[in-house]
């Protein structure tokens, strides 16, 4: 039997639902006092759907989770957001502590939760790589000894004695992904990095991953892109509403996730507003609307529909625009589309010109018998001068299509590709026949 | 159905928050490198954000040496111990303002560290340590002032010189100054994730702290209860040793050290439980 690397015994997180700061000084004092002595009391302004008990102000993130990661597993960890997968991961990298269980692990573990953390922009690439190594637990003569490799693998040699401020964000990511890559970690913990960077540069990710696993090494990865789960990973476990709710071989956690999706009703996801966030944007509402301005997730593929992105600026003369990303569950990219004037089919007053301040929604339409059946995601950008994100809301909403039948008269089966579009067809005779 | 394991070794055990006192000096010790790389990305920012780059760290105390001989010496006219007014001021705002530097930056630890703190573990710790380690620049470069200042009134205007053995004790003063800008620093660093509104609070208490401190008269202008009062605050003993141990003028006396010992001693020490207390759950409050 394989050597268990990772053992987590009935994991469960606690959060507190509530806004910060608000009631009296001496109810917080109280409250805090509550908290030195030692209660949990997290209070933080969250935005996702976990369980919730009877008090309605307490829910559990994570609740009895149970299980065990064999050393070079590749281990898929897939859910929706808000089921828990991102907690589970920040509890893995000692960011935040459990409320109940624990976690036995064995071997150093790194997380490529966000690459390129601390790096400064007035520092070099070189300076960089020594300064992120470390804040990874590396120790300096650790990373003297990589530092060729990290600087050969980044393929921004050139410009290693350079700022990175002046680098472009491609060759950033590339660098804070070359020195993660290296740190050569027992564990390694990778969260959807690979959404970054070129497609010659994702290859050289995915081998890496590939080559550290076949050194024995355990890689626990999380993403939405199911193809890449599939492609990468030997086993899976499905997190629903902080529970396990299918542990077990990769291609069959893909199913049950897909599955999973397919009856999630949830077509709007709100964010409260936070003050505290200084956000000169912030995103307070997506939503999937029918035709007839109904809120469901579910639609037919013949009907037109809408989604539609709800953001309050407060900053006057902001020059925004909306930029969705529609992405198909179990195959990939299916298209993108912003509100700029040369790339939409009408004319929208509020295509990247300044904003005053207030609360608006922008809204695109997606024709009938275009998206073929199945379980499309979204992410909402909205961007500043076109190309800088204002704010974003990354994979979070999924609809579904659904066949009502309609094109069913003929065929039956599966109909290939992420489309399905009526188009106009044409047959004529052009000749005589031979016989 | 993994209880059966007890007996492997694990490397790591992540449980819920336990007591007080699990504070782990050697997790401290393993990430020295990184403390070292904080203090170099200080340096270098410094250096390269601004135009003036650390000239600043001249022309702050200069100026407000400046504004002290005009506003305490000249008009208010509080003595100075007989050291000439320049002097005197700038050796006690050489120590005021590492003091006030450490404080401030290491008052702002959560606050200011929130991103980073929330996606990668290394002991928090490291970050008000190396806040206090990179004033140090700052500190460096205005006590060579003070050197430059003490020499120009030696050789041009012939003032004494009185550099004696009590010299030797600068750098006892400076670990006290520090650890208790560190202490203080913590302790409201942790008391600022659940109040922000802390943060000016201690702006301002700073501010009004000097005029309690003797850094714009010496110890020796009070007595009776307002002294006992100025000797409650653990700096003014430090600062009255420095000057004695540079300007030979002040006050070195044993048991108002050993107070201010004690006193930042009990400082860190509450400083460290409750920062050790905060930053394990504070990810989750801010």
């Amino acid at each position: 039997m394989s050597k268990v690397v990772i053992s987590v015994e009935d994991l469960g997180k606690k959060y507190r639902l509530g806004s910060f700061g608000t009631g009296s000084l001496s109810q917080d004092l109280n409250q805090w006092w509550a908290k030195i002595r030692g209660k949990e009391n997290a209070l933080k302004i969250v935005d996702f759907q976990g369980p919730k008990n009877a008090d309605n102000d307490e829910f559990w993130a994570l609740e009895n989770l149970n299980f065990e990661v064999n050393q070079g597993d590749i281990l898929g960890i897939i859910g929706k957001n808000g089921a828990g997968k991102s907690t589970l991961l920040k509890i893995l990298s000692r960011v935040t502590t459990p409320t109940l269980g624990e976690i036995k692990v064995k071997g150093r573990i790194a997380s490529l939760l966000e690459v390129g953390t601390g790096f400064h922009p007035e520092l070099t690439g070189r300076e960089n790589i020594f300064l992120n190594g470390a804040i990874m637990g590396m120790t300096k003569s650790e990373i003297k000894g990589k530092l060729d490799e990290i600087i050969d693998f980044s393929g921004v040699e050139r410009h290693i004695d350079t700022p990175v401020k002046r680098y472009s964000s491609g060759m950033y990511v590339r660098l804070a992904f070359a020195v993660a890559a290296h740190l050569e970690p027992e564990i390694l913990i990778v969260d959807e990095v690979l959404a970054v960077g070129d497609a010659e540069f994702q290859k050289k990710c995915l081998g890496k991953m590939k080559e550290v696993s076949h050194q024995g090494r355990t890689i626990l990865f999380v993403s939405h892109n199911m193809t890449a789960v599939k492609k990468l990973c030997s086993k899976g476990i499905v997190l629903k509403q902080g529970k396990i709710s299918f542990e077990g071989r990769v291609g069959e956690a893909v199913e049950t996730y897909l599955n999973l999706s397919l009856f999630e009703e949830k077509s709007e996801i709100t964010w409260s507003y936070s003050p505290h966030a200084f956000n000169p944007v912030q995103i307070t509402a997506l939503r999937v609307i029918r035709e007839d301005n109904s809120l469901s997730g579910n639609i037919y593929i013949h009907e037109d529909f809408f989604v539609e992105i709800e953001f309050l600026n407060n900053k006057e003369g902001n020059h925004l625009s909306s930029y969705f990303e529609v992405r198909k569950l179990s195959e990939g990219g299916v298209f993108s589309s912003a509100n700029w004037s040369s790339a939409i089919a009408n004319v929208d007053p509020f295509s990247n010109c300044a904003y005053p301040k207030g609360k608006f929604k922008s809204r695109m339409k997606i024709p009938g018998n275009y998206l073929n059946e199945g379980s499309y995601e979204i992410s909402a950008w909205v961007l500043e001068n076109i190309s800088a994100t204002a704010a974003e809301a990354k994979n979070t909403l999924t609809f579904n299509i659904l066949d009502d039948g309609k094109m069913r008269d003929e065929y039956v089966g599966e109909w290939f590709g992420v489309v399905r579009p009526k188009l106009e067809w044409l047959t004529s005779q052009v000749g005589p026949g031979y016989y | 159905m993994p209880k059966s394991k007890e007996k492997e070794k694990w490397s790591l055990i992540i449980k819920p928050k336990t007591g007080w006192f699990d504070f782990q000096p050697y997790d401290i010790w393993r990430y020295r490198d990184l403390l070292m790389m904080f203090v170099k990305r200080d340096f270098i920012s410094v250096y390269k954000q601004t135009i003036l780059g650390p000239l600043w760290f001249i022309i702050q105390p200069m100026l407000t040496t400046i504004m002290f001989i005009v506003v305490f010496d000249q008009v208010a006219g509080i003595p100075t111990d007989g050291a000439p007014p320049a002097l005197f001021y700038l050796s006690g705002l050489v120590i005021w303002n590492y003091f006030s530097t450490c404080i401030s930056k290491t008052a702002t630890t959560f606050t200011a560290n929130s991103a980073i703190f929330g996606k990668v573990y290394f002991p928090r710790l490291i970050m008000p340590l190396s806040n206090v380690v990179s004033a140090l620049i700052g500190f460096g470069i205005q006590l060579l002032l003070l050197f430059l200042l003490i020499l120009y009134f030696f050789f041009f205007l012939g003032v004494n010189l009185h550099f004696n053995s009590y010299i030797l004790i600068v750098p006892v003063i400076l670990l006290i100054v520090a650890a208790l800008g560190l202490g203080f620093g913590i302790i409201i660093s942790s008391l600022t994730t659940k109040y922000r509104d802390l943060t000016h609070l201690v702006t301002f208490g700073i501010q009004l702290l000097m005029y309690a401190t003797p850094v714009i008269y010496p110890l020796s202008f009070f007595s009776g209860k307002y002294k006992l009062l100025i000797l409650a605050n653990p700096l003014t003993s430090l600062i009255e040793i420095f000057r004695y141990a540079l300007l030979g003028v002040g006050e070195f006396n044993i048991w108002y050290l050993s107070y201010s010992l004690i006193f930042t001693l009990l400082a860190l020490s509450v400083g460290i439980l409750l920062f050790n207390r905060i930053e394990k759950s504070f990810i989750d409050v801010i």
